[in-house]
């Protein structure tokens, strides 16, 4: 399979790779996807005091485009507000990495990841009707 | 995306030169059709025929007249199975096979059974990938007419016990066919000695060609005939009509040639870099699983699962490295290796899976480079796997309520 350049670019350079602390109230973690289909993927976003995301990293398990989704997703997610974030598209990732479509499902999944991070941003907040997504995030993980 | 270093042999292997060179004159100079009867371009091309269909004798020791030549593996497997269950209709209708069979015979079994003409019994495997002669024969019915179980396994390179196999069909009366694909060239594989009725056979697989294999069918003690699969000017004893491939058949011959002299010697290789490659491997990363049986395996396969990491990934990060692996992201199906499900090796495992396979060029630099990018590669993706994390955190993840997403 013919991997785009702006996959290859994000699997060989993958942007913000690494752990944020999820006891920080300010932490939103996502964790989407199973082992078992072949995709995990872990997106934490940490939101300033005026609701702007300051920081963003990943880690997944997955194909190379999923690297690159969760890797674009972290890159783009910066600087966003939460209500900003929340308006990011799969199909903007299909289209900026140039995803065939057997690997649409990818892109689908880092929209998912973003999701369950604000979701479990919201809620440890407390805001009120904080569920964006039906997706809970996995019990056990993150203790 | 070069690569330099071509460790996919049970894919497809090199072309050996000495056999391109024993093909050359058939093209150009040579191209007589083997069963024109009138002329010397004939003759030659008949008497090149049978030499190499010698050789192929000779490799498998049996007789010339047993040996019928063919397109590849898939057609040999065709024709053995679609071809006893015809012949045989009178007999009995019941096949057994096992899970872990290439698709040339699952499909074909699979046809048979949705066509009406045969009852299946696909043996499951334990977790080393290995059918057992008790397995074998329980499943055994007054009915059944084939045993049609692979030698050795192009996955995992688990090697089934085809001589009990074969001692067993024949005490039952039963035809045993066996796909020898993977075997050729990297087992002893002597008809007679393992009561094989039957075997296919491929070029490409034993640095010979692409497009031309062989079908062994024995001619006595039990003389099994076949019904053909394809029909016409009835070459081939009947068994297989059209126009004989000669300098595909020529380089078939050739290469059964050099894999009957260079047995031992391919042999010894192909495990001495398979063995350093793998100590090399478990010896610098934890955490990595042998898929496939430690020692009934082909001394040239190391199917190996590196947890936490996906396969697509993983090959990736070995652009200078051809190996393939058993991840639904490098199939367009997106299913995990059906084979490596059937040893039970989890879905997951099965995602991390890569095969590698050595062959007669491979060099002991290739090797040790592969194993270096390898290491490499898996301590990178490991750095930015989420399962990883959690692993190291003590967290055992067949615990976690997984989002298995409606998507996939």
């Amino acid at each position: 399979m013919a991997y785009s350049d702006k996959v290859l670019d994000h699997y060989n350079n993958p942007r913000n790779v690494g752990k944020l602390d999820n006891a920080d109230k300010t932490v939103g973690t996502g964790i989407v996807g199973a082992p078992e289909c072949g995709d995990v993927m872990k997106l934490q976003i940490k939101v300033s005091d005026d609701g702007v995301i300051e920081d963003a990293k990943f880690k997944t398990f997955g194909c190379g485009s999923a690297i690159a989704s969760s890797s674009l997703a972290t890159e783009w997610v910066k600087g966003k507000t939460v209500e900003q974030a929340l308006e990011i598209r799969n199909t903007d990732i299909v289209e900026e990495l140039s995803l065939p479509p057997v690997k649409i499902h990818c892109s689908v999944l880092a929209e998912d990841a973003i999701r369950a991070a604000l979701s479990d941003y919201r809620s440890k907040q407390g805001t009120p009707g904080a569920a964006l997504t039906d997706a809970p995030a996995p019990s056990g993980s993150e203790g | 995306m070069t690569h330099n270093i071509y460790l996919d042999n049970n894919a497809t292997t090199p072309m050996d030169p000495a056999v391109f060179e024993a093909m050359r004159p058939y093209f150009v100079e040579m191209y007589g059709n083997a069963a024109s009867r009138s002329h010397s371009f004939g003759w030659d091309a008949e008497k090149a025929v049978e030499t190499a269909r010698q050789h192929i004798a000779d490799l498998l020791g049996c007789g010339p007249k047993e040996i019928v030549f063919t397109s590849g593996a898939t057609e040999s497997d065709n024709i053995a199975i679609k071809g006893a269950v015809e012949m045989l209709a009178k007999k009995g209708r019941h096949v057994i096979t096992a899970v872990t069979e290439h698709k040339a015979v699952l499909d074909t079994c699979k046809y048979l059974e949705s066509t009406g003409r045969a009852d299946v019994t696909y043996l499951e495997v334990d977790k080393f990938g290995r059918v057992s002669v008790e397995q074998v024969a329980a499943a055994m019915r007054d009915d059944t007419i084939l045993v049609t179980l692979m030698a050795a396994n192009n996955e995992i390179g688990t090697i089934h016990p085809v001589a009990e196999i074969g001692a067993l069909c024949r005490e039952r009366g039963i035809w045993f066919h066996s796909d020898a694909t993977q075997a050729i060239g990297k087992l002893p594989f002597d008809v007679d000695a393992l009561k094989v009725d039957i075997a296919s056979l491929s070029g490409h697989k034993i640095y010979g060609p692409k497009g031309v294999g062989a079908l062994y069918v024995r001619r006595r003690n039990p003389r099994v005939r076949l019904t053909p699969v394809i029909h016409g000017g009835g070459h081939e004893r009947g068994m297989r009509s059209g126009t004989l491939n000669v300098p595909g058949i020529v380089g078939l011959g050739e290469a059964c040639r050099l894999a009957k002299e260079r047995l031992a010697i391919d042999t010894e290789h192909c495990r001495g870099l398979r063995d350093r490659f793998e100590q090399k491997i478990l010896g610098a990363l934890d955490h990595v699983a042998l898929n496939g049986h430690p020692e009934h395996r082909l001394p040239n396969t190391a199917n190996l699962s590196f947890a936490f990491v996906e396969g697509e990934s993983m090959i990736m990060g070995i652009p200078g490295v051809a190996v393939s692996s058993g991840s639904a992201c490098t199939s367009a199906s997106l299913e995990p290796s059906y084979v490596l499900r059937a040893l039970g090796v989890g879905d997951d495992m099965a995602h991390s899976s890569i095969r590698f396979s050595m062959g007669r060029f491979t060099t002991e630099a290739e090797v040790d480079e592969a194993a270096v990018e390898v290491i490499g590669a898996v301590q990178r993706l490991r750095e930015m796997s989420p399962l990883y994390e959690l692993a190291l955190e003590g967290v055992d993840l067949s615990t976690i309520e997984w989002d298995a997403a409606e998507k996939h």
